[in-house]
């Protein structure tokens, strides 16, 4: 029990010193037939070095050595030592909530920082310190909607994240809020336009798309804004490959943009934790869910931040509240914060390496099939249709150990068996590519 | 302040920390803490194919060389108090030692890249992670069945809701409201208003617990839970807890159970046990995963048999062959309230940290939480009010009635204690004490430890009584004082923009008309 402070002999003096005569004195007011009286059925007690051995041995049944081509929400890009040297800092990752922001300056200073990197790199004019992550992000930010506009419904892509999706479903069911979903241009995978105009209606509160999307391509942002705006309904951008914004132009458009930031150094780490984050124009901040790091000034008159505008929050407004958010991601934020302090500028160079290699990846594994929705820009991502199943196809790849496209036939059936979503980063090799694209053949 | 009494920390002294100005203005252009690996693939050309599309301006950005952020991130920790520094008394916060082996093996390669699409036959080893921890949190709570998804403890209270509902709707009805008890955690009504319930309050008796008559009073066909913190908000354990349950089952409501303060209970009473039927547990709080100055958390949900058909898609499941699957064929499930499957980083943690422990050592931690709540607790009632004088569980709530005489709040004496060098108690809570302070030590802390808050404590009563200026102005020696939180409020701040460029101011030549 080596994470307990106390010998034996404190327990028997601090026992003395409460005037109880055993421990079980101070369970007493738990009724007798609640109490368990046997060990409770958990793993035994490991030595330190045998619970790395156990998770070693986890780690070893999973696909260690693979190369692989998946994204689809979930980025593989390289992490800078330096954002673990940072978050391994103990005053980082074992400090609280900033509720004292007189010894909690590190944390809120970062949060500002994370703040304004998210305002420059989105085009909005303020952002909060983080939600849980991309997929209930997105659904806050309906929520949101509804509250700016005093209007109920949500038009939605069906280019955006199937299981972003289905979290706003369960979100928006329970909130009344009917959602209608716009389908996609054939020719482009972009959001039909005609499609989009007609399902707005008087009481449309938003349109929710995801840019680029879920295949990869970059969304006409510009003219969805148009057409929403026209009928008084907001526009929410969804990023989920946020290294994109160091190329593609930012949805400055939009009026809400929901972002998953964990391209900029979070883990892949089977799916969490990330890093929600909503951003949006000012006159929004009062709907603006989760929390807030804001300048301020000392008794001194030192510059210094404090959390703030905590009225909107949960713990003041109880059942008024119109958000239950409470922890938040803040250690992974600054995960964040760390990546683009480490690239900066620099980021504009990492997403060009991004687009260069899935430009290569497309023309080289799209030689044995065909690259769908060719009419439109793309990033990191393209859906590749072979002349086999993806199920067939990625079985060949296995083989090779490769971890080929995401088979996409489960989310949009139209596509048929053999079409799947590919992704390649700056991690990924032209070694990689060529040997992928031999396997197709 | 003359000659007044003024205490002499034991813990702490002021040390040197440095000077930092934000990132952005530190950067210079042109300066660079990265390198690409060359570019192994023919270059592109970014405006050819992305049109309209390609961004031309990234804004203001920083650029810095690695040194220089090295410094500048060291520094800004250097402002922040921690575990690693010294106790968090925070109530029904759990602030607990974080184990550091949890730290390396949530980043072996193989578990922190796993991708969520991987194929199953390359996820064994994950889903054997999520399948052991589910068995341990299964048994030690005493429920059927479990879903690690939700993010955080208020998203599992969301999610437990949400199988409340869907169970009432499978019997033809939702039903109404949710009861909610004057002391729960402020989340809870939130949770029940986001759900669409009406949230009813229930009010605590003179001990500080749930009130029977009134909660007989007041449970109907239309309630649908009550959703309740055991032990309480004020560290006390529900002893009636049987009843309540049973009141509330004879008019087929539920019981959701809070489990915030289930450090106060493992490895000595299960909730399952006594008639919880839904309940969210904080890994961030009793399993040890670190609150990384305000997350990430992960809130799995755990359940009785009759709400397993609700739970969120997908589900782990062992197949015939005894591989682990994710099933998402459960068509009476709520849906998904995340993308994948959790926080699972947070799992392998967690984990780890009941890996460490074992039964024994899961037992003795609880057994230690509790004596150390009732060792505060005897050594301090003496110089500060006990609102409630039954016993106390993990943590213990006195409040400010003897200082407040003298103009000192339980707010004043928590900035006091910064200057001692300690983190504050919890100020503002639970809502049915006034002037709360409310202490949770947790079995982290030594008797050491123990004695330096409480000696501070003691000493901050007794400034309270001689020197009262001195308290109600702390703290004196933080790197900042006294924030001013209404301007940030009034006028807010959210982001750094960049000073305006000063212009040469060139004399206007034309004609004067004055």
């Amino acid at each position: 029990m080596r994470y307990l402070p106390k010998s034996p002999s404190d327990r028997e003096a601090m026992l003395a010193d409460i005037g109880a005569k055993s421990i079980d004195d101070l369970f007493a007011t738990v009724p007798a037939e609640y109490r368990l009286s046997r060990d409770l059925n958990v793993p035994r007690q490991h030595g330190e070095q045998e619970v790395i051995e156990h998770f070693k041995a986890f780690a070893d049944k999973n696909a260690l050595g693979y190369a692989s081509f998946l994204g689809a929400g979930a980025y593989r890009h390289y992490r800078p030592v330096l954002i673990d040297t940072v978050v391994s800092r103990g005053e980082f990752l074992t400090s609280y909530t900033p509720y004292q922001p007189e010894i909690a300056q590190g944390t809120l200073q970062a949060l500002f920082e994370f703040q304004t990197m998210i305002c420059e790199l989105t085009g909005m004019e303020i952002s909060n310190a983080s939600m849980y992550d991309g997929s209930t992000g997105a659904a806050e930010a309906v929520m949101m909607a509804v509250r700016v506009t005093g209007r109920n419904g949500a038009v939605v892509a069906r280019t955006v994240h199937p299981e972003y999706r289905e979290v706003l479903t369960t979100y928006a069911q329970h909130q009344s809020i009917p959602k209608t979903e716009v389908d996609y241009d054939p020719a482009t995978g972009r959001v039909d336009l005609a499609k989009l105009d007609a399902a707005i209606t008087d009481d449309t509160a938003c349109v929710l798309i995801q840019s680029p999307n879920f295949f990869g391509t970059i969304e006409d942002v510009a003219a969805i804004a148009d057409i929403a705006h026209k009928k008084g309904a907001l526009l929410i951008v969804s990023i989920a490959e946020a290294v994109s914004l160091g190329i593609v132009k930012p949805p400055a458009e939009a009026d809400i943009v929901a972002m998953e930031a964990q391209s900029f150094g979070v883990p892949v780490g089977y799916g969490g934790p990330y890093c929600g984050v909503i951003a949006c124009k000012e006159k929004f901040l009062r709907q603006m869910p989760g929390r807030l790091a804001g300048e301020t000034k000392d008794m001194d008159g030192k510059r210094g931040f404090v959390l703030t505008l905590s009225t909107r929050e949960q713990h003041i407004r109880r059942e008024k509240a119109t958000s239950n958010i409470c922890t938040n991601q803040s250690l992974v934020a600054l995960m964040v914060t760390v990546f683009l302090t480490v690239y900066g500028k620099g980021l504009k160079e990492l997403a060009e390496q991004n687009l260069a290699k899935a430009h290569y990846a497309a023309q080289t594994i799209g030689g044995s099939g065909k690259v769908l929705f060719g009419g439109a820009p793309r990033f990191n991502e393209f859906v590749y249709q072979g002349s086999r199943t993806s199920e067939e196809g990625n079985a060949a790849l296995l083989q090779a150990k490769i971890v080929g496209g995401l088979p996409l036939e489960k989310f949009y059936p139209e596509l048929g068996p053999n079409a799947s979503l590919w992704c390649a980063t700056e991690l990924t090799t032209r070694a990689q590519i060529d040997a992928a694209a031999e396997v197709l053949k | 302040m003359g000659d007044k009494f003024v205490g002499t920390p034991k813990k702490a002294s002021v040390h040197v920390n440095q000077n930092e100005d934000l990132i952005f203005e530190k950067s210079s252009p042109g300066k660079k803490a990265y390198r690409l690996s060359e570019l192994d693939v023919p270059a592109v050309d970014a405006a050819a194919l992305l049109g309209d599309a390609v961004r031309t301006d990234l804004g203001v950005m920083p650029e810095l060389s690695e040194i220089e952020i090295v410094r500048h991130f060291t520094r800004l920790s250097t402002w922040n108090y921690a575990i690693d520094l010294g106790m968090f008394p925070l109530g029904s916060c759990t602030m607990k030692y974080n184990g550091r082996v949890n730290e390396l093996v949530a980043r072996l390669e193989g578990l922190a890249d796993a991708h969520p699409y991987q194929p199953e036959s390359l996820s064994q080893g994950v889903l054997e992670i999520m399948q052991v921890l589910s068995d341990s949190l299964l048994d030690i709570t005493g429920m059927d069945s479990i879903t690690l998804q939700p993010a955080a403890g208020a998203h599992g209270e969301f999610t437990g809701i949400l199988l409340v509902r869907a169970y009432h709707e499978s019997k033809g009805n939702p039903r109404k409201k949710i009861l909610i008890p004057d002391s729960a955690h402020g989340t809870n009504p939130a949770t029940a208003a986001v759900v669409g319930y009406q949230v009813q309050n229930l009010k605590s008796n003179a001990e500080g617990m749930v009130d029977l008559e009134e909660l007989e009073k007041l449970v109907d066909e239309d309630t649908a839970a009550l959703m309740l913190t055991n032990p309480s908000t004020i560290g006390v354990f529900e002893s009636e807890i049987h009843k309540i349950a049973d009141i509330l089952h004879a008019k087929g409501a539920l019981l959701y159970m809070d489990g915030a303060n289930m450090n106060a209970l493992v490895g000595k009473v299960r909730p399952g046990d006594f008639g919880v039927d839904v309940m969210h547990l904080n890994l961030h709080k009793t399993f040890s995963t670190p609150h990384g100055g305000g997350g990430p958390g992960s809130g799995p949900v755990a359940c009785k048999k009759i709400l397993e058909p609700f739970l969120p898609t997908p589900v782990l499941a062992t197949k015939s062959n005894g591989t682990l699957t994710l099933d998402y064929n459960r068509p009476q499930s709520v849906g998904r309230v995340r993308a994948w499957y959790g926080n699972f980083g947070m799992f392998i943690r967690a984990l780890a940290y009941i890996l460490a422990n074992g039964p024994d050592g899961l037992r003795q931690t609880t057994e230690d939480a509790v004596l150390n709540a009732n060792y505060l607790r005897a050594k301090l009632e003496d110089v500060f009010d006990l609102p409630f004088k039954t016993a106390s569980m993990h943590e213990v709530v006195f409040s400010d009635k003897l200082q407040a005489k003298n103009g000192v709040k339980t707010g004043d004496m928590g900035k006091r204690l910064l200057d001692y060098g300690f983190h504050a108690y919890t100020v503002s809570f639970p809502l049915i004490v006034a002037g709360a302070m409310m202490i949770e030590p947790t079995e982290s802390e030594s008797r050491e430890e123990l004695d330096l808050l409480i000696d501070a404590l003691r000493q901050i009563a007794r400034e309270a009584e001689e020197n009262p200026e001195l308290v109600k102005t702390a703290p004196h020696t933080t790197r900042l004082r006294r924030l001013d939180e209404t301007t940030a409020a009034r006028k807010p701040v959210l982001r750094w923009k960049a000073p305006v460029a000063s212009t040469q101011l060139t004399p206007d030549t034309a004609a004067k008309e004055w």
